[in-house]
């Protein structure tokens, strides 16, 4: 059988074996509350459930996934040829990745590119922690419910206009030509106007502003929720203010904190527009390069490839940072 | 000064900074939008004008965007909303072993690079649908993989949502209306449903919105057709052009007006609480003297 | 029309834990009956059980004659009264009331009247159009008992309905309560860790304990007369005096305690050697000498004054203090406190009962 078509015995054998799990378990156990599934909500609405679950979990999630990674294992062929006898398991895809094919060699190129990219998404993190920290400590702690409130439209509005539009938006204040190259250019400052845009500034700023609100919000809750009384103790035992945000504040905002950071730096990792629109006309963004196999050279199996190696650094290095803050996966996505 | 107030200016300092960097592009931006140069610009004002508006409202591929976004934005809706709410349910009745892996695969899309998402709704469906002929040249379309692509993470922001209503469900109404007669179905159409009726609202004007501007995974699955933001994003690449100000203008007016009316409504629903809650009280006192 | 319920050696566990053990008893059709106990005892699970919210895990549960096994919740023939009422919020107070009937699809029209005729009963006349959040405590309490019974029920069960009100609300809606019952006559299955409750509304009450029906009467019976150590620590207050029977003759036993030997009824014919505890009212006692086997004498430690009567309250075994219960209109004089008073109580209703766990103070 097609390795293509294997993908789709995956999820059943799955369901089956949690299935037959739960049909032992519930013979063994007399729970005396348990409602068959199909008691609990009449047959109509049971079945419609599964189908909609089914439907999303399997055929929008959960296939397509497995396919592409399938499909990131076998060499680029035009469709006629696809199903036919030079349709084979290969790993050549993300060979080229390390392997240039055109100089002799390792892919620098390539490689630099994904090492360019975690690190800008790295810094960006750090970056709208920082920003975010504050005003997050701040609402949570001190405001009144109405002025939390407007705080937080006044936070969101902003978002709720296009990413790409406040990528141009971005452009335009910092281009040559640009608001701040004026006012740099009028109060003396320099005198010649400031490249922000080839020097990669533009990419920071651009994709540190995207991602505000991912930051601001999973730091708001954990703090929110931190008990008063515990930063009053703090500051009565006579604790200065960094204090008590290393040794009160931080710790019990961890989780928070990591699904924040967790977040950003997936998004950022994975952005197009920012990038696109922001970046200097000497950088390669890795998902850019994703972007070009697609559109470009209608490689759809090399696509594929770096996609996942997108998705496998990026896991790898979050768990690596939640093992080490000693977070664990569960309490992020709290 | 004290270290009080210093701390406070310290604060407030902060506070206006982080606004002024949050809404200062966009500000800038929105000048542009009325200033004459073609070349978006906010200093010097040359000169107040309404052309970018109506430069807008002429653009074809933009208008056609839009009607795209809107049908992709429905259909999205239609699909991630029953979905969310049937995941939520079953959440709370899947074998407890299959929780976690259950919970882990429902909540994968909103991890998930959008690059990823689109990327697979392609290779996937261009297989599953090119089963057949018809199937491919009726269903192998920009617009219906884009809402593929988009209601997988959609539909997890309502499962999310309705998760977080449903946890404030208080299950004695469950087993009132039961007690009283009543069969699940029933249970689940009188109590439970307009117990969740706010959640469904929150999950359709969010799953509306997200579907709307997202750019990642539309700009794979979206094929040959365009939605408004993909439009957008080829207008931006090849130049500036104050007509795009004059769109961002016209979409934060949009948005002030709708947090308007949400702050009316919310204002509205809290008197009528607090003069049911005055009535309640009344009572209470009037039974303790009788 | 009302009708009996069976319990047939219920047995409920929820993995190791035993809830409720081998419960038998016959609740008749028409009748006031209560469960009584501390929290914990195993009545709500009881109460569940007949509702059709659990099945048990041994056993049958029978309503009117008919087996309930398998027969859920929406099918059976009872009605429950939540302990938080569970009132639906967004519906207004007469679709409470008539939810019942709208999903047996009885019209709008003959809801509407049912509605009326039941906010009548309830005396809450023309109030329908309210909403649930507009109502006082006992107001909700009067409209969830009418949302019972517009389903006409034959078994109503109520789980501790009044633990929720004030003290004066809680008496006025004891005697509404049985008046409705006597009024409608459907069987009433009640349960509460309140006695005073229990002993007023009821017919006859079970007391519980652990998941053990300790004993199954009237309300006099379990007061005067209560089978298990139990019982009679828990209903009203008892002085306890533990110890081992010395002599049985006839109905009477001698139990030689702390205080000495003290002579009761011998109820369950109690043998010599065997571990027991004699139980005497604090109403039962006289500050007074009396027969040398039921005389002892204390320290007083403190007298309160309750308005109709005093209560003299003298060192006893341990931290429990031996409490004597004085009339206003007993003219006896009351000793002050550090005073060495005697004590005596007529053995007719000193009670000696096997050793076994008492209520939890």
């Amino acid at each position: 059988m097609s390795s293509r078509a294997f993908v789709f015995i995956i999820p059943v054998i799955i369901i089956a074996i949690f299935w037959a799990m739960a049909k032992i378990e519930y013979r063994n156990n007399n729970d005396p509350t348990r409602k068959g599934y199909f008691e609990r909500n009449g047959k109509v609405l049971g079945i419609a459930f599964i189908v909609l679950v089914a439907f999303w979990t399997l055929f929008l999630v959960g296939l397509p996934y497995l396919y592409m990674i399938v499909e990131s294992f076998h060499p680029q062929l035009p469709p006629s040829k696809r199903g036919g006898p030079d349709d084979i398991l290969t790993i050549a895809q993300y060979q080229s990745f390390v392997l240039s094919k055109h100089t002799e060699g390792i892919n620098w190129l390539h490689i630099s590119s994904l090492g360019f990219t975690i690190f800008v998404s790295i810094v960006v993190t750090a970056l709208n922690f920082c920003i975010c920290y504050p005003l997050a400590y701040y609402m949570a702690q001190a405001g009144a419910p109405q002025k939390v409130r407007l705080l937080m439209l006044c936070l969101i509005v902003p978002y709720w206009v296009n990413e790409i539009l406040r990528a141009f938006s971005l452009r335009l204040l910092l281009a040559s030509k640009g608001l701040i190259n004026q006012v740099l250019m009028w109060s003396g400052f320099t005198d010649v106007p400031i490249d922000f845009l080839g020097n990669n500034t533009g990419l920071y700023v651009g994709l540190s502003y995207a991602y505000l609100l991912v930051m601001m919000f999973p730091l708001y809750n954990a703090i929110e929720s931190l008990d008063k009384n515990q930063i009053e103790a703090a500051r009565d035992l006579g604790a200065p203010w960094w204090r008590i945000h290393k040794d009160v504040v931080i710790p019990y905002a961890k989780p928070g904190i990591a699904s924040g950071c967790t977040m950003v730096f997936m998004l950022s990792a994975g952005s197009l527009a920012a990038p696109q629109f922001l970046g200097g006309p000497r950088m390669l963004w890795f998902t850019a390069i994703i972007y070009d196999f697609f559109f470009q050279n209608f490689n759809w199996a090399r696509g594929a490839a770096y996609a996942f190696i997108l998705l496998a650094v990026c896991i790898a290095l979050v768990m690596l940072l939640l093992r080490l803050f000693k977070v664990s996966l569960g309490e992020t996505i709290r | 000064m004290n270290s009080k107030s210093v701390m406070r200016g310290m604060i407030a300092f902060y506070i206006v900074l982080f606004f002024l960097y949050l809404f200062g592009p966009l500000l800038v931006m929105s000048v542009t939008a009325f200033n004459t140069p073609s070349y978006p610009q906010a200093y010097p004002f040359e000169g107040f004008t309404l052309d970018w508006f109506v430069k807008l409202w002429n653009h074809r591929a933009m208008m056609d965007g839009l009607k795209n976004s809107v049908i992709i934005g429905i259909g999205v809706v239609a699909i991630a909303v029953p979905v969310g709410l049937a995941a939520a349910i079953i959440m709370n009745q899947i074998y407890h072993r299959a929780r976690s892996l259950y919970y882990l695969v429902t909540i994968s899309p909103l991890l998930t690079p959008g690059v990823i998402i689109g990327i697979s709704t392609v290779i996937f469906w261009k297989d599953v649908l090119g089963v057949t002929d018809f199937t491919k040249e009726v269903f192998y379309k920009g617009i219906i993989l884009t809402i593929f692509g988009q209601a997988s993470f959609v539909s997890a922001y309502c499962l999310l949502i309705f998760m977080a209503r449903l946890t404030r469900f208080d299950r004695s109404q469950e087993e009132a209306a039961l007690d009283l007669g009543a069969s699940y179905p029933q249970v689940f159409w009188h109590i439970l449903l307009p117990f969740l009726k706010p959640a469904v609202v929150s999950a359709i004007v969010i799953g509306f919105l997200s579907s709307f501007e997202n750019y990642n995974t539309t700009t794979f699955a979206i094929l040959a057709d365009k939605t408004l933001v993909t439009v957008l994003a080829g207008e931006v690449r090849q130049g500036t052009n104050p007509a795009l100000s004059a769109l961002a203008v016209i979409i934060i007016g949009i948005s002030l007006a709708g947090a308007i009316v949400f702050e009316v409504l919310k204002r509205r629903e809290q008197q009528k609480a607090d003069r049911a809650q005055r009535e309640a009280v009344m009572a209470e006192r009037q039974e303790a003297v009788a | 029309m009302s009708a009996g319920v069976e319990l047939d050696h219920i047995t409920v566990r929820f993995g190791e834990f035993t809830a409720v053990d081998n419960a038998t008893l016959d609740i008749k059709g028409g009748e006031f009956f209560s469960f009584l106990g501390p929290s914990g005892c195993g009545k709500t699970t009881i109460l569940r059980t007949v509702s059709g919210f659990l099945e048990p895990s041994e056993g049958t549960v029978r309503i009117a004659g008919q087996d309930m096994r398998g027969i859920g919740p929406n099918k059976r023939p009872t009605a429950l009264i939540f302990q938080n009422l569970a009132l639906f919020p967004l519906m207004s107070v007469a679709e409470n009331i008539t939810y019942g009937l709208r999903v047996r699809g009885v019209g709008k029209a003959d809801r509407r009247k049912k509605a009326d005729e039941l906010l009548e009963l309830i005396a809450l006349p023309g109030q329908g159009d309210k909403l649930v959040s507009e109502l006082s405590g006992g107001q909700k309490q009067r409209v969830a008992i009418a949302r019972a019974l517009a389903v006409q029920p034959q078994v109503l069960l109520l789980d501790e309905p009044l633990s929720a009100l004030d003290l004066k609300l809680r008496q006025h809606m004891r005697n509404e309560l049985r008046a409705i019952q006597q009024l409608v006559g459907i069987t009433f299955i009640y349960i509460t860790h309140d006695q005073g409750e229990a002993l007023t509304m009821s017919d006859r009450i079970a007391v519980m304990s652990d998941g053990v029906i300790q004993q199954v009467a009237d309300g006099k019976s379990v007061y005067d007369d209560p089978k298990t150590a139990f019982v009679a620590s828990f209903v009203g207050e008892n002085n306890a005096f533990a110890g081992t029977v010395t002599r049985a003759d006839g109905d009477y036993a001698v139990v030689e305690t702390a205080f000495g030997p003290l002579r009761g009824r011998n109820s369950h014919g109690l043998r010599p050697g065997g571990r027991a505890i004699l139980f005497i009212r604090p109403e039962s006692a006289r500050l007074s000498a009396g027969p040398s086997d039921a005389t002892f004498s204390s320290k007083v430690k403190n007298v309160a004054f309750e308005g109709n009567m005093s209560h003299v309250f003298l060192e006893g075994i341990g931290k429990k203090d031996v409490t004597v219960t004085v009339g206003r209109q007993d003219g006896a004089a009351i000793p002050g406190q550090d005073e060495i008073a005697a004590i005596s109580y007529d053995p007719n209703l000193g009670l000696v009962l096997p050793e076994g766990k008492m209520a939890r103070e």
